[in-house]
């Protein structure tokens, strides 16, 4: 690891607190880790600040994306993090590759393991996908998505924009609205959220809450469930709106995406209910009118824009994380 | 003709003559002819003697309840190897699930299977035919023809019997050949893409959910429609507390129901998906310390009347896949065993109610027609399992005979162990420390 020398400095002396080869869940990450995160990351936001934006701590060491998803911010993303760090990155994406004739996960993977990834970063539409390809690869994997199971770098810069502007992230009020039974952003902004101390509330109709959170079977404690989005918004200091996928209507979960714009979606008058500096997040990409009024979206509360430049500095943050960490 | 055979000095248990004690065992052409207490002696000098000391000896056990693959899924699983797999699990009698492919529907195919397991099958293969043509639920398979070619049950397993009025005349018309009617209770519309338990687990895991009421909906029907016919319903593979109960409760109504539970609901719940293991994705799904608990005050009680495997073998490409496309199903033959002696250990459930639950009992299901099963009465064909109660294994799936190594329980460590097998007199399967001498 000799050229990560270069920036070591500017990463506190606590590496050592990082368990992770992969990087699949936040369930697992303790709130020290996700510190060290918001560290690291602020060094990257000052290699960001620079007129050149490169540091050689990834030289020599192969990054694929490997997306079978379609995907704008997510991919782009982690090829700049990458290349700001000197890795070489390449793209696989499954229509153009041999997926596309009907190649199994597990050989595709073998055949990444052959040609030496390091760091493999892979976006997934099946739920647990990036697990095999624990079992299949050395490389350390990066979840860059998986069915609607966890989106882990994406609840990252979620925190750490909320740390940038909140400072201490315990005893904050998070409200999240929307379809959060098919939201893997969701469920990992609930992990990370409540590790951090920020209590949870969801905010949705109840056929999009998924099982084991409901009234009768209530199995997180330091998440309460509001499907009211005005007595939900009460006192809130973030504000996270989640994408409504337009078919749900048709799998009979919701009467009308018309009905549900005038229980759910979240405008100005509703997000008046909330703390004057709440801030608004939104994973992308937005149903404007939707799930969220053009007006709050584009508005002095949102942060949309932020996270995706965020997105660039956390995970450059956490590739250099993983380029010093040993498969257990 | 082959020597007879004396098991001898092991602990004999059998609970359709309500035997429990140390004894020997004589079988001389292919049947059960002596049965001696304590130390006695055999009336004839000359036979080979099978040293059962510290072993448990009762009758081999009867699935009701097992998938052999074979027409159709062959990679998977044939006569042969399954046989061989229910032999080094203590089985001697196993009913195999009509959904193969051609299905089971006819009595060709019925013919089929057991002309193979006659020349291949080291145990007995009792087929289980279809409720409907093609196993699709539309109309009735020739059950009359498939009675007479030797099926001992109709079921469209693997599929429910959605459609309530093919089941209401399934249930009516098998009336007449007294089979039960085997049901694989799920409704369809709450299971579809399910694939785990619904709870925090699943929506943990990020993997749809197949709620308790899809398994307990279709159980309240079937129950409601026996009652109607007054025929013989048998549940499949009852996982919930509430089926429990609704079984339960049909039986003090005087329904003519019986129910079976699997070894893996017994002594699994879904945390064992936890990290996408696909060997752990079986159909219904495993469920949760509560119904594991229900399960087993339902085999005490006698509302769950017997414990079949389920044994369904897939290859392992099938399973090394992502979790939403792997198959349902978990070998079971070859660790029904020990992973229900945990059970014992526990206190949870009696050795002699355990060994009813996998011999006398399915074979009361079945009946008398063929042969009389599940019993070490004098004359009665010899099928005996001798089991270790107390010894440590690992299960090893590089060993299994089974072509299905689809198991969750690869690498543990089990408590209890199948050491022989005796299946129509022949001894089918012994474990290298067990010996057999000339007297």
């Amino acid at each position: 690891m000799r050229t990560t020398q270069q920036i070591k400095p500017m990463v506190p002396p606590t590496t050592s607190i990082w368990q992770h080869h992969h990087i699949l869940d936040l369930d697992d990450f303790t709130l020290e880790e996700i510190e060290l995160v918001f560290h690291t990351t602020q060094a990257m936001k000052e290699v960001l600040s620079r007129p050149i934006k490169r540091v050689p701590a990834l030289r020599g060491k192969t990054l694929i994306t490997l997306f079978y998803e379609p995907s704008t911010r997510t991919r782009l993303s982690f090829e700049l993090a990458a290349k700001n760090l000197s890795a070489d990155a390449v793209n696989l994406s499954a229509s153009a590759s041999s997926v596309a004739k009907g190649e199994s996960l597990v050989d595709t993977l073998s055949t990444l393991q052959a040609l030496g990834a390091d760091i493999v970063v892979m976006r997934h539409p099946r739920s647990g996908a990036p697990y095999i390809a624990t079992k299949y690869m050395e490389a350390s994997i990066v979840n860059a998505g998986d069915g609607w199971h966890a989106h882990p770098t994406q609840a990252l810069l979620d925190l750490y924009t909320i740390y940038k502007h909140k400072g201490c992230l315990k005893g904050l009020k998070a409200v999240i609205i929307g379809d959060i039974m098919h939201s893997r952003v969701a469920r990992s902004d609930i992990w990370g959220l409540t590790t951090m101390g920020v209590g949870v509330t969801l905010c949705c109709p109840p056929t999009l809450l998924p099982a084991g959170l409901d009234r009768q079977h209530h199995h997180l404690p330091s998440v309460s469930i509001e499907p009211n989005i005005e007595l939900a918004l009460d006192g809130a200091d973030v504000v996270m709106a989640l994408r409504l996928q337009l078919e749900r209507q048709q799998s009979g979960l919701l009467p009308s995406i018309r009905e549900y714009i005038q229980l759910y979606q979240l405008t100005e008058a509703r997000l008046a209910r909330a703390k004057p500096d709440a801030l608004v997040f939104h994973p992308g990409p937005v149903n404007e009118g939707v799930e969220i009024s053009p007006a709050v979206a584009h508005g002095p509360q949102s942060v949309i824009n932020e996270q995706v430049a965020n997105g660039v500095a956390v995970r450059m943050a956490l590739l250099y994380l993983l380029a010093g960490s040993k498969k257990q | 003709m082959m020597k007879p055979l004396l098991i001898q000095g092991g602990r004999i248990i059998d609970p359709s003559q309500g035997i429990d004690g140390i004894g020997s065992l004589l079988i001389t052409e292919g049947k059960i002819s002596w049965l001696g207490k304590g130390e006695a002696t055999p009336p004839q000098p000359d036979y080979a003697v099978l040293y059962a000391q510290g072993l448990i000896v009762c009758p081999g056990f009867v699935d009701l309840h097992c998938h052999l693959r074979q027409p159709g899924f062959e990679e998977k699983e044939t006569i042969a190897t399954g046989t061989k797999a229910a032999a080094r699990g203590g089985f001697t009698t196993i009913c195999c699930m009509p959904n193969t492919n051609p299905p089971l529907d006819n009595q060709t195919s019925v013919e089929y299977v057991k002309s193979k397991a006659a020349s291949e099958g080291v145990v007995r293969v009792l087929p289980i035919g279809c409720i409907s043509k093609g196993r699709e639920g539309q109309e009735l398979a020739e059950m009359g023809e498939l009675a007479s070619a030797g099926v001992i049950a109709f079921s469209d397993d693997g599929e429910p019997a959605l459609n309530s009025h093919l089941m209401r005349q399934a249930l009516a018309y098998s009336h007449a050949f007294d089979l039960p009617i085997i049901d694989h209770c799920e409704d369809r519309a709450l299971t579809e893409g399910g694939q785990m338990n619904e709870g925090i687990i699943s929506t943990k895991l990020g993997l749809r959910g197949i709620p308790n009421a899809a398994e307990e909906i279709i159980v309240a029907r079937d129950l409601t429609l026996a009652q109607l016919t007054g025929s013989r319903l048998h549940i499949a593979h009852t996982t919930t507390e509430g089926s429990v109960d609704l079984i339960r409760r049909a039986k003090e109504k005087g329904i003519k129901v019986t129910a079976e539970a699997t070894p893996h609901h017994l002594t699994l719940t879904e945390e064992r998906v936890i990290g996408y293991d696909t060997n752990a994705k079986v159909n219904p799904p495993l469920r949760t310390e509560r119904d594991i608990q229900a399960l087993i005050q339902g085999l005490n009680d006698n509302t769950i009347d017997i414990i079949a495997t389920d044994h369904a073998p897939h290859t392992e490409a099938d399973k090394l896949c992502e979790f939403d496309l792997a198959p349902f199903g978990i070998s079971g033959f070859e660790t029904a065993l020990g992973s229900l002696m945990s059970l014992v250990h526990d206190g949870e459930l009696s050795l002699v109610t355990l060994i009813a639950k996998l011999t006398h009992e399915p074979a009361k299901i079945i009946g008398n027609k063929y042969v009389r099963l599940g019993t070490l009465a004098i004359g009665a064909s010899a099928d005996v399992a001798l089991f270790d109660p107390a010894l440590e294994w690992v299960v090893d799936t590089k060993a299994f005979a089974s072509k299905g190594k689809n198991t969750p329980l690869a690498g543990e460590r089990l408590k209890g162990k199948v050491m022989a097998t005796v299946s129509q007199g022949k001894l089918v399967y012994k474990d290298e420390s067990i010996t057999v001498k000339e007297s």
